[in-house]
């Protein structure tokens, strides 16, 4: 019994050395910066080999050193797998040594790669996937969800739809966590404003043919068909609503989930007039058009998604951190963020306890052929929702960061 | 009895032609693999790569070439067209495929031809992945083929009418050609024993490429006609190879017509999964194809060797 409490302190005594050595200064001399993010399968064009420029951009701007040290960036393909995300996370941990993990698109993968960091006490920073319980049942200390969540895409889009006073609703919902999650906030947002949902029918991820779905919700009869998935799953579902004649006819399609390059890939007169919501776009304001055009110019000609944007954002505010705190070490960099507000000419906002960053977004509409000067001129945003109308209040959250 | 399952009957019945129009497009892949399969003995699995070529050849000709080719005001080659070209495009590409690299593996094992085709279908995809993007490219449905028949609540679109039509001439074509013409049995003849036949004077090696360009013709053909209907991206083929081996496998490995009349059987149980069960719509033909080969191990059509 005594010798376990001596080893014990022992033991804790060598910790806390420890993490006074790590805490000045820079581990391993140099910071690294792990973009962690599908690069090769279904998401990759939402954040992809765009996320691994956006941090490489990030970290020019920032001067390539901080604190003297050398900033490398790594990047791994997880394409949009939960198990190889994890495993590429630990190895990014273990033999690359990074500092930070980013990117993490799909929500299944950025649990797994969240859980991974947190064992590890390092930061991850999650642009890409969208679900809620990210900050909220599965939230961790050492995490930030930067650009979005399932959350400000239900009061976002689907807020904006039933206020114009369609009621009826149909889910078409990929079959996993984040569709899941969706599907739940919105169909909140449309019971709260007196709606309704008639039904639902969950596809699994990466459907070829979506067109017995859509012919499900044609029959439903309901006045909107919602798509609660993303990526290449909403394309194949736009455009197979196009062909069953449900565009134009009293149903409107709505996707829950979008970005540019989605409607990039199925074309302006497939999807003029949609809704969608993003935590940024590049032609909104003059900051935003800036970095827009430098990224376009390392990035073959193609705008930055909201989720791409975020990872350059995010990075820099690593950086920033990094050098106010005079460390790399994750505990400090990250009370470091969560106490500062952030206002980079991109986002402008304050990352929560929970580790939700909360900013404005922006809802919006896609343009007709004729209004679109160039293929990256998609949408005009008709709408700012205000960071506290689209950020789930603290009150209502799960997470075990929030002390009540 | 509608009613206990939740569905009106004119829901089944869009659901069932659903269910058509996708099994057409097994039946019309299947066909080129039983063909390839039952006379060289070969599992091509560029299969889906091919097909995918079909549809980007497709949305090229329409898109890019006039760019490429410096010409200005819009030249394009229409779909029409293209659903003649491409499958010859591809066909000759590989047949080339077969004279310089397949050719040398027949004195082995099917499983080094597997292993190559599969080698060139990632080749493929990577390449085309590296050029277009996994989200890929919008083609449209040709103006003619636009709009559809509303019969009843039903609405069905013309394209996809035509692409049953279509898939269901090509697939009975080939199986006359192959059980019914004195061609056709000179193929099965050379499968059975090719030195004699030879001895016959017939050539022998020609018929076989020329045998494998046409099953690779044919993925291409349903390519074309998948452009306007899929989203056209270089993953196209590979999400639909892998269901497609399945449906061979449970029609019998060869058989003409057992791929042909398991393709539109396995699309329309899988459409019936989509509205019974949809959770489990990607998996239901693998569960058919693990019983089959339980308790029928040669298919269903398929003799054994």
């Amino acid at each position: 019994m005594k010798k376990t409490m001596i080893a014990k302190l022992v033991a804790a005594s060598l910790v806390a050395g420890l993490g006074t050595a790590q805490a000045a200064g820079v581990s391993d001399n140099e910071v690294r910066i792990g973009v962690l993010t599908d690069l090769s399968g279904i998401y990759s064009a939402i954040e992809g080999p765009g996320a691994v420029v956006a941090a490489k951009m990030a970290v020019k701007d920032f001067g390539g050193k901080v604190l003297g040290k050398k900033i490398v960036v790594t990047s791994a393909d997880t394409q949009s797998k939960a198990d190889l995300a994890g495993s590429k996370a630990r190895e990014m941990f273990e033999k690359d040594k990074v500092d930070l993990i980013t990117g993490n698109v799909s929500t299944a993968s950025a649990l797994a790669a969240m859980e991974v960091a947190d064992q590890k006490g390092k930061i991850s920073i999650v642009t890409g996937a969208a679900s809620l319980p990210i900050t909220n049942e599965k939230c961790h200390a050492t995490n930030i969800h930067y650009v979005y969540d399932t959350y400000a895409l239900s009061r976002g889009t689907g807020k904006a739809v039933v206020d114009s006073g369609k009621k009826t609703w149909f889910f078409v919902t990929a079959d996993y966590a984040f569709g899941h999650t969706l599907e739940r906030d919105t169909t909140e947002v449309i019971n709260a404003s007196g709606g309704k949902v008639l039904g639902s029918v969950k596809h699994p991820i990466s459907t070829q043919d979506f067109s017995s779905f859509m012919a499900q919700a044609q029959a439903s009869g309901a006045q909107v068909i919602g798509l609660a998935n993303a990526g290449g799953d909403t394309i194949g579902s736009v455009k197979q609503a196009a062909e069953l004649g449900i565009m134009g006819s009293k149903q409107t399609v709505v996707p829950l989930l979008m970005f540019i390059s989605d409607v990039q890939a199925l074309g302006l007169k497939a999807t003029a007039g949609m809704n969608f919501t993003v935590g940024w776009y590049w032609d909104f304001n003059d900051n935003n058009r800036k970095f827009a055009q430098r990224f376009m110019k390392e990035f073959g000609g193609k705008a930055p998604t909201s989720v791409q944007a975020g990872v350059y954002s995010s990075t820099m505010q690593y950086l920033k951190a990094i050098e106010a705190t005079k460390t790399d070490d994750a505990a400090a960099v990250m009370k470091h963020l969560k106490s500062i507000n952030i206002d980079d000419g991109l986002f402008k906002g304050k990352i929560r306890e929970d580790g939700k960053f909360e900013h404005d977004m922006y809802l919006l509409q896609v343009k007709a052929p004729n209004e679109s000067k160039n293929k990256n001129d998609v949408a005009k945003v008709v709408k700012v929702i205000a960071a506290k109308d689209a950020t789930l209040p603290l009150s209502e959250s799960k997470c075990k960061l929030v002390k009540k | 009895m509608f009613e206990l399952l939740g569905i009106t009957p004119q829901s089944l019945v869009a659901q069932l032609l659903i269910g058509l129009i996708n099994g057409s497009f097994y039946a019309l892949l299947s066909l080129g693999l039983a063909v390839i399969f039952g006379l060289l003995n070969v599992i091509n699995f560029t299969h889906g790569a091919q097909y995918m070529l079909g549809a980007m050849l497709t949305w090229i000709g329409l898109n890019e070439l006039g760019n490429w080719l410096g010409i200005e005001d819009g030249f394009q080659i229409s779909y029409f067209v293209m659903l003649l070209i491409a499958p010859l495009l591809v066909g000759a590409f590989s047949i080339v495929l077969e004279k310089t690299m397949l050719k040398r593996l027949y004195h082995l094992d099917h499983l080094y031809g597997l292993l190559l085709t599969f080698g060139c279908a990632l080749v493929i995809e990577g390449l085309f992945r590296h050029w277009y993007g996994v989200l890929g490219e919008s083609y449209p449905v040709p103006e003619m083929l636009e709009g559809g028949l509303r019969v009843s609540g039903l609405y069905l679109p013309y394209y996809r009418l035509w692409v049953v039509a279509l898939a269901l001439i090509v697939c009975f074509g080939t199986w006359y050609f192959i059980e019914r013409t004195k061609l056709g049995s000179m193929l099965r003849a050379g499968t059975e024993n090719p030195k004699l036949l030879q001895a016959f004077g017939v050539n022998v090696p020609l018929m076989i490429t020329l045998t494998y360009g046409a099953g690779c013709a044919l993925a291409a053909f349903a390519g074309v006609l998948a452009a306007p209907i899929y989203q056209v991206t270089a993953v196209m083929g590979s999400n639909l190879i892998i269901v497609v081996f399945a449906v061979v496998v449970i029609g019998g490995m060869g058989s003409i017509a057992g791929s042909i009349v398991t393709g539109l059987a396995l699309g329309v149980i899988e459409g019936l999964t989509k509205v019974f069960y949809p959770e489990a719509s990607s998996v239901s033909i693998f569960v058919i194809m693990i019983l089959v080969l339980l308790f029928k191990p040669a298919g269903l059509f398929g003799k054994v060797r």
